[in-house]
């Protein structure tokens, strides 16, 4: 999986509360059979209008949020369906972290298998950083001291976050949790014995 | 004697196969469901890393977003979709697994699907990368939507690595109005807490309310419970479920079939165990529920009025109110019962059972639907149309003016070819009412397959009790 230690980068704010995943990917593009590529579809509906022109006043079309790699938005971000194409497409953009009130329980999850960072603040601390977003460049990103660093009218401002400790971990270690489950085959393998003993019809291969 | 324990709690503790060193479990995952759209990445990862898929015969496959539901015999027309289901195939074929093909009169929403072959059981945990598989939890099975990642490692160690949620547990008391539906009892649960209210949490819904509903209506309250952010939703089995299990391709038979009855039995909730929250919810006040706007929070009476953002809560709420009722294109304290629409989408894996297609011929029966509406009718498998045409239900659909279709996820996302055009207005029994959901700028409005059916006759929302 991918790693994810420090960032550096400007911030879009995105002024959405339950953001859903298919406004963060609509489902024409979920037809791919690739993880990649995804990037430039990314709020497809909100970049484009219906004849395909570009939406000026939606932040991603705006050349101050060019190369921005944070995201910072509303509450209940991600709400709706499993598509892993949502963190694909938000990855591939660039954008590594994404800062909000709350996160639908699927997508947040989604993140960390991807390499990206979702943080949890307080409403107001994030509205208040969505403001700082509009003039700040640089918002430096420290999973492992868990604070967001920026200089703001010249004055050093930080705001610390809270994160599961193992999923800190997973981030910072980028592990392949495949590979970790795979060395427990033997414990695998004695569930699977002991259930065919105690519910053996789950056991019973049938051909439909 | 062990502390009481909720039926989660129960699940759980009996599919843990090891607690990792930092707390997270590694979970048992019984049964997997895969579709076309979460699943190619997921195998092709396998390929990469050289792994195998450990149980093929806990995995059934099936092709459901992608699929036409007209011309079935001319094959899939868009050149990407066809891609998706021919690769659902041969991963199927490689890893033998077993595949449902477009052919199959079992072919259909794998959420319908699992539970007509038995391969959906109680006390089961089922996976599968679709967050509506909070389906199968109407059977009193942990049953849970996860991302392509998880779908790669279900498939090479057939277990989850997992942190518990919390229990929550919804009671509905009293007792409901007639023509009051499933539908409606989950909208107005999703009303009440909100599309966030369930998020950290496993739902286990209670009350004679619950009992009393069909296996059909209980997987219609399951299914919306990533609605009300909860991952998975629970109803205790009882003789219904049992009934329901009986004889299914897939169920345990003959004495199995008792033994497992015993074993299903003792996953009810425990006397006296806690749960972390409790939502009580009063049926004597639900009447039927339509949707306004783009979420599924966004819940109204039909009796009851578009919303003001003037009167919103907070500024916040006004802008997220403006927005909807923009792209909803309704003014502000328009009555529901005005709202006018040109499209009707009956189906979907909240909507498209046998249950739900008989209420629709009831109210289709002898009437015709409007001149100006397009009103179609997608069964949810294979064998859903079969049993439906065996009732001779295609024959009063058809004579109404509704469109008879094939099975299929159809409008329920339009993946495939059936979208709604911008600015169309749709009475839909499907979930979800998110902006571009059935089509770009498309305008949906939730609500049972009742009402639906009435809206496709009058040509706008309306109570349909009375027709």
């Amino acid at each position: 999986m991918e790693k994810f230690n420090k960032l550096t980068g400007n911030a879009i704010p995105l002024r959405i509360t339950n953001v859903d995943t298919d406004m963060i990917i609509p489902k024409q593009f979920l037809k791919t059979i690739k993880r990649t590529g995804l990037g430039e579809y990314l709020f497809f509906e909100l970049k484009f209008d219906q004849d395909g022109n570009k939406i000026d006043s939606f932040e991603l079309n705006q050349d101050q949020y060019k190369g921005a790699n944070i995201l910072i938005a509303g509450k209940n971000f991600g709400c709706g369906s499993s598509r892993e194409h949502a963190p694909w497409s938000i990855a591939d953009y660039g954008i590594k972290c994404i800062i909000a009130p709350s996160y639908a329980d699927i997508f947040y999850n989604n993140c960390f298998k991807n390499g990206i960072l979702p943080i949890i603040l307080d409403e107001e601390t994030v509205a208040k950083l969505q403001d700082s977003a509009e003039n700040t460049l640089n918002f430096n990103i420290d999973l492992e001291k868990q604070n967001i660093t920026y200089l703001e009218n010249n004055e050093q401002k930080e705001i610390t976050f809270e994160i599961d400790p193992v999923k800190k971990k997973c981030l910072i270690e980028g592990l392949d949790d495949i590979g970790m489950t795979l060395n427990k085959s033997s414990s695998i393998s004695d569930f699977e014995n002991n259930q065919a003993k105690e519910t053996p019809w789950l056991y019973r291969s049938k051909i439909i | 004697m062990s502390a009481p324990k909720t039926l989660y709690d129960k699940i759980w503790d009996n599919h843990i196969v090891s607690i990792n060193d930092d707390g997270t479990t590694i979970l048992y995952i019984d049964r997997h469901l895969v579709h076309e759209v979460t699943s190619p990445q997921a195998f092709e990862g396998l390929r990469m890393s050289g792994r195998k898929v450990r149980r093929p015969e806990f995995t059934l496959a099936t092709a459901d977003h992608n699929v036409p539901t007209m011309d079935r015999d001319k094959g899939i027309a868009d050149p990407d979709s066809k891609l998706q289901v021919e690769t659902l195939e041969r991963n199927a074929r490689e890893n033998n697994i077993t595949y449902l093909p477009m052919s199959d009169k079992r072919q259909g929403i794998v959420h319908i699907v699992g539970p007509e072959q038995g391969f959906t059981q109680p006390g089961m945990t089922i996976v599968c990368g679709d967050s509506h598989t909070s389906t199968h939890g109407a059977f009193g099975a942990l049953a849970w939507g996860i991302g392509t990642s998880e779908v790669e490692h279900t498939l090479a160690t057939q277990t989850l690595i997992q942190t518990k949620a919390k229990n929550m547990c919804i009671k509905i008391t009293g007792e409901v109005m007639d023509g009051v539906t499933a539908k409606d009892i989950i909208l107005a649960i999703i009303k009440k807490i909100g599309t966030a209210g369930g998020t950290g949490y496993v739902i286990e819904y209670t009350g004679d309310v619950i009992r009393n509903l069909s296996m059909e209506g209980r997987m219609t309250v399951c299914n919306m419970s990533i609605e009300a952010g909860a991952r998975a939703g629970l109803i205790s089995p009882d003789e219904k479920t049992w009934e329901y299990l009986k004889g299914r391709p897939l169920a345990p038979s003959g004495v199995e079939f008792e033994t497992a009855i015993r074993y299903w039995q003792s996953l009810a909730t425990d006397e006296g165990a806690q749960y972390d929250e409790i939502v009580e919810i009063k049926a004597d006040e639900i009447i039927p529920q339509v949707t306004w706007g783009t979420s599924p929070e966004d819940v109204v009476s039909i009796d009851g009025y578009v919303p003001d953002p003037k009167n919103a809560s907070s500024d916040e709420k006004k802008r997220s109110i403006e927005r909807a009722l923009d792209y909803m294109g309704l003014e502000p304290n328009t009555p529901i019962n005005e709202i006018e629409v040109n499209k009707v989408f009956i189906g979907s894996c909240t909507n498209g059972r046998i249950e739900d297609l008989r209420a629709v011929s009831k109210i289709a029966k002898g009437r015709k639907v409007e001149k100006n509406v397009h009103a179609m009718i997608v069964p949810g498998s294979g064998l859903v149309k079969e049993q439906a045409e065996k009732e001779g239900l295609d024959k009063i659909f058809i004579e109404a003016g509704f469109d008879w279709r094939d099975p299929g996820c159809s409008m329920c996302l339009a993946m495939n070819a059936d979208k709604l055009k911008p600015q169309e207005r749709c009475a839909s029994t499907s979930n979800r009412n998110f902006e571009g959901r059935q089509g770009r700028g498309g305008r949906t409005h939730l609500m049972s397959p009742q009402m639906a059916a009435a809206a496709a006759i009058k040509g706008k929302l309306t109570d349909f009790r009375d027709l």
